[in-house]
């Protein structure tokens, strides 16, 4: 199978993502990546949560001064409901629908810039509040973390904008199928890692 | 072959390794940059012992001095060894496997050049108003306070580097897993193929601890955070655990593919097979899992109570059982076997007794209560040259001797070669056996210089001259390796008569397209298995066919530069440079432009035509 | 790569077997999602909530956590379909790493 040979609705394989040899190198690479991205996080998460609240007097803001539910919770839900829309757009490019696809997709990106555009409000909020990135060794690992991911956020868009447009024009084939699968596996693991930032970081920071 | 047949140019030579992505050219690339960096820490260990060679010595200052150890440290773990290491699983592995290229030829390249660029900038430090000086392991309480930019050189050049090597290690586990020939089982795989593999897996898992930590350290330097600053809530110790918990794992990164090029060359010249492969490849494994385990015996003495240190003890001591299989199964498959005394072998046996030597004193430091006495004294500088300098350094030698002929399709001579063992081996325990008693007698490690009459004279002496000797046995390979190239007598496809894996079954070096047609392998030590079978070389697994192979490209030569300029930007930007921040922005836009490219730009490789391989045929029989 | 050697002979049957099959997985994909975002509402809940004890609350909304994220990687990102031995190998290695490193930083950075 060539990589760039055309495909219509009756030839598409069941498993576009990985039926050459590139494409299965490529999804077993990214899913590699993901485990050092593990090892990654974990070691923030740690620095974290050694550092959280340490805070040179008691002037300073705390975890539970600082954070809200609500603000929370709405970007919680942007970005869980981000992953679902590139669910779906996993599920038609499978059916070889490829404008549905893009719709998908889409609508995954505009959530994930609604979760980037709160998380930059949040982090205005906190420094006015005067819980700055140089004010404290908490404030450094907090938004060392939090940042780390919002980073990947913003990656992740850049990278599914550009798959959007160069592939605008020519549909779906076996040369960038396997692209929309590994971004789709890269955003679920951005909203992996999310999960547990607002269990530790936000909840865990609430309860005291 | 016609691709090496024809003289080219200089420039086109140029051009060709600066945009090539064939595994055999960055393995060359990788030897010669690795070889440069060990040349330069090298020459920067001669200046510690010509400092330390009589007491009171004023050949370098106090702060040069540490500058020299530090970038001696940090310039042979990450610029000598690792890239030396990478250079022979390049070379080796996929012909190993029986593949045509690695699995992400583009990721290869550009793991080389992000290690290039690194390595470059720290070393740029030496003229850009001085150099690290905080130690290899660069703790934060000292790090924090250095003055002047070296240890930001340190930060920003090893983050670079980092990325390289984290993208090769990806790249040499999906080449394993999804390019082995037909018939290449996992239980079938050369003992190198399996050191490389696991040493991947602990590149992949251990490289982000170190990124996040320097990432951290940057912060703090660079842009006013406060991880380690107790005065504002930080804690200088999770410097010392994210160092540790890359940096051991680091130490087998580097031992893993030594033990596996010394696994190659005992059965080759015991013309038997590995004892105990299985066994081999199980203890392989079980080391790299004990690798992740065990970080905290480096901070035995910062206090983290007896509970912890109990732990790491106990687990610290358990890796001696694996290395022990590892010893006893080496010396099986010399036992009955008939044995030729050749370069690499000289290396592998010399290389048992003094690894075993560093083993030992490693479970001696590994008793927690024993290591406040051994702490920071020149006993543990001796252990780990013995482990590192007896283990790897002396495999990168059997290395580059045994697999010299395959890459570039010349012979060493081998008795230089020789000379070059006996200078170096002579040299090595002359240097660092005594330095096990100048510890025990007292004498700090890092300390610049030392008074008189405190018994440390003679023996920092006799230090001294093994290290010339060490110096003389370099001297002699490079002579060696200058003859060769010249004289360029070129050698068949298996030079040392004795070859049993795949990459001697193919003409020295490889065509860039490995093998016509790819090997079917019928068991462990394939090529063997063939000769003894009485046939010439390995049973095609299909038949003659198009053969696909990637493009080459200058863009990983961007992305790495894009880095190296960004890394300036960030680095003088504390000083209010109007130019700082400027530089930063292009150097980034260099590199995530040229990733942008690369993602928009198809790169399908290209296809040598079924018939253009079988005119090369022919025109082999007729030369 | 399972699902490739489906062939009945009949590209027609197949189409519609794989379709059917596509349209299954996306209503498992659709439960999963329903049953994160409930997750998602008793891990808020309990801490709006405020009559529980720390010593409930943590470990408990830590697990609802686990859970959720083991529906994504199962279902969102296919862990549960053939041909993910070696991914899951090695995500969970690196999640064996990072539980150490987690531990040792809660328990040994600070004495």
């Amino acid at each position: 199978m060539h990589a760039d040979e055309k495909f219509t609705y009756e030839t598409w394989p069941a498993a576009p993502e990985k039926s050459t040899l590139e494409s299965k190198n490529k999804f077993l690479g990214f899913w590699f990546f993901l485990g050092g991205e593990t090892v990654l996080f974990a070691s923030l998460f740690a620095t974290y949560l050694a550092l959280k609240d340490k805070v040179p007097s008691t002037t300073h803001h705390l975890a539970k001064d600082l954070f809200e539910l609500p603000l929370t919770f709405v970007a919680t839900m942007l970005l869980l409901t981000s992953s679902l829309t590139s669910v779906y757009a996993m599920y038609h490019m499978k059916n070889f629908a490829f404008k549905k696809m893009m719709v998908w997709l889409g609508l995954t990106a505009l959530l994930g810039a609604g979760f980037l555009g709160l998380e930059v409000y949040e982090f205005t909020l906190y420094v006015h509040e005067g819980h700055t990135f140089t004010s404290s060794a908490f404030g450094s690992a907090f938004y060392t973390l939090v940042g780390f991911h919002g980073g990947h956020v913003a990656f992740g868009l850049l990278w599914c904008l550009t798959l959007m447009i160069r592939n605008s024009k020519r549909g779906l084939d076996l040369y960038n199928a396997p692209k929309f699968y590994v971004f789709s596996l890269y955003w679920h693991f951005i909203d992996v890692v999310w999960v547990f930032i607002f269990t530790v970081v936000y909840l865990m920071g609430m309860v005291g | 072959m016609s691709t090496y047949a024809q003289k080219k140019g200089f420039g086109a030579t140029l051009w060709d390794f600066l945009t090539t992505v064939d595994h055999k050219k960055i393995a060359i690339l990788y030897l010669i940059a690795g070889g440069f960096f060990f040349l330069v820490g090298g020459l920067e260990a001669v200046f510690i012992r010509i400092q330390l060679a009589v007491p009171n010595n004023d050949f370098v200052s106090a702060g040069l001095f540490n500058e020299i150890i530090t970038m001696h440290g940090t310039t042979m773990i990450f610029l000598a060894a690792m890239p030396l290491v990478f250079a022979f699983m390049n070379a080796v592995m996929p012909l190993q496997i029986g593949a045509r290229d690695v699995a992400f030829p583009f990721v290869n390249a550009l793991g080389f050049w992000l290690f290039f660029f690194g390595g470059i900038f720290l070393n740029l430090s030496w003229f850009l108003g001085g150099a690290p000086d905080a130690g290899w392991t660069s703790y934060a309480s000292l790090a924090l306070h250095s003055k002047g930019h070296g240890v930001d050189f340190y930060i920003l050049g090893l983050q670079i580097s980092g990325i390289g090597t984290l993208i090769g290690g990806i790249n040499f586990l999906v080449t394993i897993i999804n390019m082995r020939a037909p018939g290449m089982t996992y239980m079938r795989m050369p003992l190198f193929t399996w050191t490389t593999f696991v040493t991947s897996a602990l590149i992949l898992f251990a490289f982000p601890p170190l990124t996040v930590g320097l990432v951290l350290m940057m912060f703090d330097r660079l842009f006013g955070a406060n991880f380690f600053d107790p005065t504002l809530g930080g804690n200088t110790v999770i410097w010392e655990h994210l160092f540790w918990i890359f940096g051991h794992p680091e130490v087998y990164i580097l031992i893993l593919p030594a033990f596996g090029i010394f696994s190659e060359i005992f059965p080759i010249f015991s013309r038997k097979r590995l004892f105990g492969y299985s066994s081999m490849v199980f203890a392989t494994v079980l080391i790299g899992f004990l690798g992740f385990m065990v970080w905290a015996h480096h901070m035995f003495t910062t206090g983290l109570g007896p509970v912890a240190n109990a732990i790491f003890a106990v687990a610290t001591m358990a890796i001696g059982v694996p290395t022990g299989i590892k010893i006893f199964n080496w010396l099986l498959t010399m036992w009955g076997g008939s044995v030729k005394f050749t370069t690499p072998m000289h290396w592998a046996m010399a290389f048992i007794p003094s690894f075993l030597a560093g083993g030992v004193t490693g479970v001696m430091l590994a008793s927690a209560a024993a290591d406040y006495q051994y702490h920071d004294t020149y006993f543990v500088v001796a252990h780990f040259h013995y482990v590192i300098v007896g283990g790897v350094v002396f495999a990168v030698f059997a290395g580059t001797h045994l697999y010299w002929p395959k890459m570039f399709g010349t012979m060493l001579n081998e008795v230089l070669g020789k000379i070059t063992f006996w200078l170096f081996f002579i040299g090595f325990h002359l240097t660092f056996f005594i330095q096990h008693f100048l510890g025990l007698w007292g004498m700090p490690r890092r300390v610049f210089t030392y008074l008189p009459g405190q018994g440390f004279d003679a023996a920092n002496m006799v230090s001294s001259i093994g290290a010339a000797f060490m110096g003389l046995g370099v001297i002699v390979m490079l002579y060696n390796i200058i003859i060769t190239s010249v004289k360029n007598v070129k050698v068949g496809n298996d030079p040392w008569g004795d070859g049993r894996t795949l990459e001697w079954a193919i003409p020295s070096p490889p065509p860039f397209y490995n093998f016509k047609q790819l090997p079917l392998v019928r068991g462990l030590d394939a090529y063997w298995l063939e000769k003894m079978d009485g046939k010439k070389g390995m049973t095609p697994a299909e038949p003659l066919g198009d053969i696909h192979m990637p493009n080459s490209s200058f863009l990983p030569f961007m992305m790495a530069m894009g880095l190296f300029i960004a890394a300036f930007g960030a680095m003088y930007h504390v000083n209010d440079k109007a130019w700082a921040l400027p530089v930063m922005i292009i150097g980034l836009l260099v590199t995530f432009g040229s990733m942008f490219l690369r993602s928009v730009k198809d790169d399908h490789g290209f296809h040598i035509h079924k018939e253009d391989l079988m005119d090369e045929e022919d025109k082999g029989v007729k030369a | 790569m399972a699902n490739q050697q489906l062939n009945s002979g009949n590209p027609r049957v197949d189409i519609e077997y794989r379709r059917k099959k596509n349209a299954e997985e996306m209503r498992y994909q659709l439960v999963s999602f329903a049953l994160m975002i409930f997750l998602t509402l008793i891990a808020f809940s309990a801490v709006y909530i405020k009559g529980f004890t720390a010593w409930f609350t943590v470990p408990f909304i830590i697990l609802l956590a686990v859970v959720q994220v083991i529906f994504q990687l199962y279902y969102f990102m296919h862990m549960s379909h053939k041909g993910h031995e070696a991914p899951s190998l090695f995500l969970y290695s690196g999640v064996l790493v990072g539980a150490v490193t987690i531990l040792a930083f809660t328990t040994i950075i600070w004495w």
